[in-house]
């Protein structure tokens, strides 16, 4: 599952050759995340984002785990555990803002990293399987944070885990049931809290067991990369590592110094007060907004104001809060089908004129326009916005990209990664010289890609 | 082939229903209907802006004023400790606020917290120890809402941080007392209700609080600062800032710390991704 001429691993020592022999393992880091992988020698600063999501996935699992030392899943105490994991706790307080806002980074980080998949098609084929397993991380995400920012069992939390689980009951026969049975009880009680930090706890581990699929998925195939074009020899890539995990070691530190930012001097700022309250079933908040890595998903569940009604008659064929939970579901399911709508050959947004606008100046002030609408209380102007942005979200996936992919006369591609690094003429030479090197094993005269077995 | 037309169909289905159904009727109600009416309240309503000169605490290279907190520790204790908790915090913790062991044992003995007769084991009062939480001034919810016209005064251990820029909204809060405009009132048919008070920098103007800081030289301060209401406001929000995150200063100075071996490491991380690369460009064996 690599190309020819991806170096293979020797084990040195009589150590290693012991362990090669009885459990690879050594090879397979080699092989996933070594010099035995070779990437795209043209990825930019876009493809930093999958090592550093795994990153936070890490993050998030080492302070959990220990904030779950010090924590109680239990009504009557858990606001009190998680003030005495702020005060007395050694460094309790570090190591809960850098899990709270650790949540944060890793949508921030997430959402980059779906933006560059989005944006240069990294979901066609042949990595439909990358795109679909990256999606399911998606949404095992947003129900482990979900499921976490109850967890403190303030004000938001309750009435968050009220919303939320309420969306169920709009589902017609089952809909009120299967709330009752989501919460065990009418309310969020101390069946649901125990629940939610039981699944809390265990979603991380299926997310980082997903996440190996998606990293197994990539490594068919081998990196995408921003020119769209397939590696086609040697001159296309380079070793994983150093170059890579050299450039992942920067940005890495780009996205600890942002981070280290937030949590030491702004912890609180993407918070909201009203979780410093105790959960309190008698007292609504005024305005009940998610986490903010929720809006945009937000502002198309609220976006649905109207019933779905035979005009003149009266009669609702489907009440416009279930129409809004059908939407919200279906704005993040649709991307399961992604790969079959774009049918472009061409991968690139660069190399698609046509796409590019629709992207920049569709869909981008979209996001944007549902971010602040999901957040800003149900009035107008903010319900009309987010009613033109999620016809728009919708129209953008389902309609504008599968006519667009039929009607776009695209750019000419480079032939080949190195020529879109170097140049033709220097791409020629560097082409020549690896195969009077004999590193060009796995390409055909062609230049077409020959895997290897 | 199947999938894009599907997809084509459904997603003017819905858009078809999100138009016609939600955003034709909205947009004829938002530009055609009665504007939303608004609580008269809001009329009353001024933002505040927190103290003059700030807190010793803001910004990245804030500070706590150890005076000032202890100055506002006395106020709680004078004023707010009359109806209002503070559960998260120990009388331990004082030592924080610069107060020796001896004086934070005293402190702890001068308070009186719910104990258990140990001959009896029926419940008793004891004076407080270093270890006790501060004591509630009400046994229970019931009687803190009978005592208050029915408002539960709430704990204050998280207050600063349980509203939007707490501190300044305490401050804001605890100078914010006066009348409503009388003209203005009358004109928009405006009145506190009875058992509120008025007070122009609470989100509804009617809060359940009566003015707790009502003249100035209500506390006198053992280390001779005049006592302004502004002045302890100030210091009584900055007490509340503490009790909300007795960590605060410590985290900023961690932060710094972090944050330059981050820069140093990162700048190391540049160097070597630019040296291990130098050779890429052009890549010649």
């Amino acid at each position: 599952m690599s190309f020819a001429w991806a170096k293979q691993y020797e084990p040195k020592t009589a150590l290693t050759k012991w362990l090669d022999e009885k459990l690879p393992l050594p090879r397979l880091v080699y092989n996933a995340v070594g010099a035995g992988y070779p990437v795209p020698r043209n990825l930019n600063y876009m493809w930093n984002f999958g090592v550093l999501a795994g990153f936070c996935l890490m993050i998030q699992i080492v302070t959990g785990v220990v904030l779950a030392m010090h924590y109680a899943a239990n009504q009557a105490v858990a606001f009190g555990t998680v003030e005495h994991i702020m005060r007395n706790v050694n460094w309790g307080w570090a190591l809960r803002y850098a899990h709270a806002n650790g949540a944060s980074f890793f949508f921030i980080v997430v959402y980059l990293h779906i933006f560059r998949g989005l944006f240069y098609s990294s979901y066609k084929a042949p990595r439909e399987m990358i795109w679909l397993l990256g999606v399911v991380i998606f949404l095992l995400m947003m129900a482990t944070a979900f499921m976490g920012y109850v967890l403190p069992w303030g004000q938001m939390s309750f009435w968050g885990a009220q919303v939320i689980t309420g969306l169920f009951s709009a589902i017609p026969l089952v809909g009120e049931p299967l709330q009752v049975w989501l919460l065990g009880g009418f309310a969020p009680d101390n069946a649901a809290l125990n629940r939610f930090f039981s699944l809390h706890f265990l979603l991380p581990f299926v997310i980082a067991g997903v996440v190996i699929l998606h990293i197994w998925a990539l490594h068919i195939p081998g990196s995408s990369n921003p020119t769209g074009v397939e590696v086609k020899s040697e001159s296309d890539t380079v070793p994983f590592h150093p170059y890579y995990t050299a450039k992942d070691g920067f940005g890495l530190g780009v996205f600890l110094i942002a981070f280290a930012a937030m949590v030491f001097f702004l912890p609180n700022a993407l918070g909201h007060p009203d979780n410093y309250i105790e959960a309190n079933p008698l007292s609504t908040p005024a305005h009940i907004v998610p986490e903010w890595y929720f809006w945009p998903f937000y502002a198309i569940l609220r976006a649905f104001t109207g019933d779905l009604t035979i005009p003149f008659t009266g009669i609702v064929l489907i009440p416009a809060k279930l129409l809004g939970v059908i939407a919200m579901f279906g704005s993040i399911l649709l991307w399961f089908i992604l790969p079959w709508l774009d049918k472009s050959p061409v991968r690139s947004g660069h190399y698609r004129p046509l796409f590019n606008k629709f992207f920049w100046f569709g869909f981008m002030p979209t996001m944007v326009v549902l971010f602040i609408a999901g957040g800003a209380p149900a009035e107008e102007p903010y319900v009309l916005l987010s009613q033109v942005a999620t016809a728009y979200y919708f129209l953008h996936f389902l309609v504008i990209l599968p006519i667009v992919s039929q009607i776009e006369v695209p750019k000419p591609l480079p032939f080949s990664i190195t020529e879109a690094v170097l140049g033709k003429d220097k791409a020629a030479e560097a082409s020549r010289t690896g195969t009077v090197d004999g590193g060009d094993a796995g390409t055909l005269p062609d230049g077409s890609l020959q895997p290897a077995e | 082939m199947t999938i894009r037309l599907g997809g084509i169909i459904v997603g003017l289905a819905i858009t078809a229903v999100l138009v016609l159904w939600s955003l034709v009727p909205g947009f004829i109600n938002f530009a055609f209907g009665p504007p939303p009416e608004k609580q008269a309240s809001y009329a009353f309503y001024e933002h505040g802006e927190g103290p003059e000169g700030g807190f010793s605490f803001d910004g990245p290279m804030g500070k706590w004023d150890v005076a000032q907190l202890q100055r506002g520790y006395q106020v709680y204790k004078e004023v707010c400790a009359a109806c209002h908790s503070l559960k998260f915090v120990a009388f331990r913790n004082l030592q924080q606020l610069g107060y020796t062991e001896a004086e934070v044992d005293a402190e702890a003995a001068s308070w009186t917290v719910p104990g258990l007769d140990p001959n009896t084991g029926e419940p008793t009062t004891r004076p407080g120890e270093p270890t006790d939480y501060f004591p509630s001034p009400y046994p229970n919810a019931i009687a803190a809402a009978a005592a208050n016209n029915n408002a539960i005064p709430p704990d204050l251990s998280l207050m600063t941080k349980a509203r939007h820029d707490g501190s300044n909204y305490v401050y804001d809060l605890l100078v914010g007392y006066g009348e409503a405009d009388p003209e203005k009132a009358a004109k928009l048919g405006f009145e506190t209700p009875p058992g509120l008070y008025f007070n122009k920098h609470f989100p509804n103007v009617n809060i359940a609080m009566p003015q707790p800081l009502v003249l100035d030289g209500q506390v006198s301060y053992a280390d001779g600062t005049e006592a302004t209401i502004p002045q302890m406001a100030k210091d009584v929000a900055a007490f509340l800032t503490w009790t909300a995150e007795p960590s605060l200063v410590q985290r900023k100075q961690t932060g710094w710390f972090v944050l330059g071996f981050l820069l140093f490491a990162t700048a190391l991380a540049f160097l070597s991704y630019k040296q291990i690369w130098a050779g890429m460009k052009p890549k010649k064996k």
